[in-house]
């Protein structure tokens, strides 16, 4: 407990330090020599074809998810390290008991289009990406706010022949314009992290522009609110951005114009990385890893970064074979995850020896004691569990490249605890993620997790938590439960880390999953760049990258 | 002729038919829920899969919704795309510059191929035929990628005497390279072919009597016999014109080429029906119609060819 709020301490400090510097950062590089080419300085970054136009609310595939991320910015942002947001649009974010939010927002930041953004693009923006019937991908963010479901109804069968109902309402009783700086926002429940979730880009203000159009045609042309504006788009060639020269929040970009490149393959886009043509490709292809080809090719325009992306095995509890937590526990101890991160990962990944990202406040190192490498202690384990009949299958999606790791795991268990265990690969994504979504996974199987917003309760609660969004092994526990909801009715973050802290030690105990890997990111940047520095979520911080 | 230009383009209505029905049912046969995967790790909101199945029919049978798509496409409507992209854009936006690269590779392969191949036929076992065999053999043997990579690797980081990747709309000079790397295979081919053909026709009654006359050799080789020799080899130009304008997957992704191979590949993964079928029709009317033009060709080369 006392860990976890010293940890939130310094988090806040860490990012009251980090605005102070990117203030007077920004501030040296104006008078600074080499700012004029820097002005006036054009990027190419590596990216791929958005799948969808570019709509905040319902942008989930990294593509267009980058490209939002420019274009918009939110309430709050996160710092670069992972740690506590810190207000961008909103000048503060008030509340006495977690469940209803007043929100005031900085008066004079604007659109691309000239217009001021008020309390109520944030309030149409989320009303339209809650309202069910138009279909946005991130609608379900919105799920926790009050009257949420008179605005979004669901096919009461899955899919056909019955149509979703209606919705009653088009707009959330939780949602209330107060003046144009100032909207207060009502929860169904007191939930703590709110604040912090509003960093998402699920969250981001629409200008009254997006209201006059259709959607389709808003997002081949977006306007946010972010330090760069949309300049056009040439589908599966390139997107092109340019500086936003009334944005008046702290991370202004000093270069002007930015590309991003659309690549198919990352080989193709690290040749031209190499060569000179592309400033910035955020992650290195797998073929340039091994024996850190890439630092050599690369030099010092090599970038290493902790990303917040744990890898993870995750266990169908709804099978009776992983009902009993002993076993979890042997299969989890049974993995030498340290040699699998030398051997196959060549040190890109590290072992996890926790049940959160290092990058999200209110973590705790090493809480999870399942993640240690311990043969004898897993045999024990196993024993009490009454052993292990049949064949023990691990599953992943064949068409990226996990088939290496998941065997070597599955040997790991083999060797260590003796019992039949062999890795299978399921042809694609597609398929492998119908199968897990429909809860008919006959072994343990591959998961990622890349956290949504920095905090701690977004590795709880959608994965362990009963009903979580992506607790797709059905794992349920009434105290995780009770001490998750304590956690988010807790009255500030401090308290709210120091009960999930307990929830996750309750976790470390029944296994619902088995931590893998924390991923790291290897970019590299070209020669004429500098100073370039990552995101919390490995993209390309526009705002730090200067011309040499 | 006319009779027989007419007969076969009546042929590609069933065709078409025929191949847009297969093609839509295998693509909708392809195992996978179209939206399982498409929100990462999480399953997608219910209501976004709601939305689309119903914007795109996905709940009906496959033979409405093909119905429903073929109907659109004889209105001159190819639909969208899961993104709500126009698929007409798509390909008139990819489609031009897997063209050129078809071009490029088509001619590269045609000189290099002929004149390598007429040069061995013509003086059989020497130093050059044995050279033109053992490279035409490596470059079978070589798998496109490694080419693509390699040359890639070399010409482009290393020297620095050309860019790893094309800009968009690639130009020519630009084309040179992945051209060659596409063509590669097809040249190896085109040499032994040719060599082939002139070394048997060489001994035919008609050179023989063409030599007799006292023909210089010039018109000899010119006339008579490359054109006799040509048909085997107009053959596979004319199919390999139908395969290369069906796009290069793997020389479109190693160069960055935004051409037809990668949106193809890239809809059967996605799994839209619309997509994949809408480029396959202009594949097949291709593939077709650049058939017929061999076929006529024939008749061009070969006096004793006729078309009723």
């Amino acid at each position: 407990m006392r860990v976890s709020k010293r940890a939130g301490v310094v988090a806040l400090t860490t990012a009251v330090a980090l605005v102070a510097a990117g203030c007077s950062g920004s501030d040296d590089s104006d008078t600074g020599k080499g700012s004029g080419d820097t002005a006036n300085g054009a990027i190419t970054i590596d990216g791929t074809q958005p799948e969808v136009g570019l709509i905040p609310a319902n942008t989930t595939e990294t593509g267009g998810g980058k490209i939002v991320d420019f274009l918009w910015t939110g309430l709050v942002q996160y710092p670069n390290d992972g740690g506590a947001p810190k207000n961008a649009v909103a000048q503060e974010i008030k509340t006495t008991d977690s469940k209803v939010y007043t929100i005031k927002i900085k008066p004079d930041t604007k659109f691309h289009d000239g217009t001021v953004v008020k309390a109520k693009n944030f309030v149409d923006a989320w009303n339209w990406a809650a309202y069910s019937p138009n279909g946005a991908q991130n609608g379900s963010f919105f799920s926790d706010i009050a009257g949420f479901a008179d605005v979004h109804t669901e096919d009461p069968d899955g899919d056909g022949p019955k149509k979703a109902p209606e919705p009653k309402a088009k707009t959330m009783s939780g949602l209330k314009v107060v003046d144009d700086t100032t909207f207060e926002v009502t929860l169904n429940a007191p939930f703590s992290i709110f604040p912090t979730k509003l960093g998402y880009s699920a969250f981001m203000p629409l200008p009254d522009a997006f209201f006059s159009q259709t959607p389709e045609e808003f997002g081949k042309k977006p306007i946010g609110n972010g330090p760069v504006k949309f300049v056009s788009w040439q589908d599966n060639v390139e997107v092109k951005l340019t500086r936003f020269d009334d944005y008046n929040l702290d991370d202004k970009v000093k270069i002007k114009d930015v590309t991003v490149k659309m690549y198919q393959e990352d080989t193709a886009a690290y040749n031209d990385l190499v060569s000179g043509t592309l400033d910035f490709q955020q992650q290195v292809p797998v073929s340039s890893l091994a024996g850190d080809k890439w630092k050599a090719d690369l030099g010092d325009r090599a970038i290493e970064a902790q990303i917040p992306v744990m890898q993870i095995l995750g266990i169908p509890i709804y099978d009776k074979r992983f009902q009993n937590a002993n076993l979890r526990k042997a299969i989890s101890l049974s993995i030498n995850r340290q040699e699998i991160a030398d051997k196959i990962f060549f040190n890109t990944r590290k072992a996890a020896t926790s049940w959160s990202s290092p990058l999200a406040p209110g973590h705790t190192d090493n809480d999870c004691t399942v993640c240690k490498f311990d043969p004898a202690a897993a045999k024990a384990a196993l024993q009490a569990a009454g052993g292990f009949t049949g064949e023990l299958v691990l599953y992943y999606n064949a068409d990226a490249s996990h088939k290496e790791w998941m065997e070597a795991t599955a040997q790991s268990i083999k060797t260590n605890l003796g019992i039949n265990v062999r890795a299978e690969g399921i042809p694609t994504f597609a398929v492998f993620r119908q199968t897990i979504n429909d809860h008919k996974m006959k072994g343990i199987y591959r998961a990622g997790w890349q956290q949504d917003y920095p905090d701690v309760e977004n590795w709880i609660g959608p994965l362990y938590v009963t009903g979580g969004s992506s607790n797709d092994g059905l794992f349920s526990n009434g105290q995780v439960d009770k001490l998750y909801k304590e956690g988010t009715a807790a009255p500030s973050v401090d308290e709210a880390h120091a009960k999930f802290a307990d929830a996750t030690k309750i976790i470390d105990q029944e296994v619902p999953a088995i931590p893998m890997f924390e991923v790291t990111q290897q970019s590299g940047v070209s020669d004429r760049v500098t100073g370039v520095k990552t995101t919390n979520v490995g993209e390309i911080d526009l705002s730090s990258v200067q011309l040499k | 002729m006319g009779r027989y230009v007419l007969r076969r383009l009546l042929q590609l209505i069933p065709v078409f038919f025929g191949t847009t029905f297969l093609i839509y049912y295998l693509v909708w046969a392809v195992p996978g829920d179209p939206f399982a995967g498409k929100c990462g790790e999480r399953p997608c909101p219910q209501s976004y899969v709601d939305f689309m199945t119903e914007k795109f029919n996905l709940d009906k049978p496959i033979i409405v919704q093909y119905g429903t798509y073929m109907k659109n496409l004889l209105q001159g409507d190819f639909g969208q795309t899961f993104g709500g992209r126009q698929i007409s854009d798509l390909i008139s936006d990819a489609y031009p510059n897997t063209i050129k690269l078809a071009i490029v590779a088509l001619i590269i392969e045609a000189v290099i191929g002929l004149t390598a191949g007429v040069l061995t036929g013509l003086r059989r076992n020497g130093f050059l035929d044995n050279l033109v065999l053992v490279s035409t053999l490596f470059m079978i043997a070589l798998p496109i990628f490694v080419l693509g990579f390699l040359l890639q690797k070399w010409l482009g980081v290393d020297l620095g005497i050309v860019k790893p990747t094309v800009s968009n709309p690639p130009s020519f000079g630009e084309l040179l390279m992945p051209g060659f790397v596409l063509g590669s295979a097809s040249m190896a081919y085109i040499a032994r072919l040719a060599r082939t053909s002139i070394a048997e026709n060489r001994r035919s009654d008609y050179v023989r009597t063409a030599i007799a006359k006292g023909l210089p050799m010039k018109r000899v080789v010119g006339v008579h016999l490359l054109r006799n020799s040509l048909i085997p080899v107009v053959t596979y130009l004319g199919t390999d014109l139908g395969a290369l304008m069906g796009g290069a997957i793997v020389t479109e992704g190693i160069f960055n080429i935004n051409g037809i191979g990668r949106q193809v590949y890239r809809a059967i993964v996605t799994k839209e029906g619309a997509t994949v079928v809408s480029i396959v029709v202009i594949l097949v009317l291709v593939y077709l119609l650049s058939n017929l033009l061999v076929d006529l060709l024939y008749a061009a080369l070969d006096p004793r060819i006729r078309y009723e």
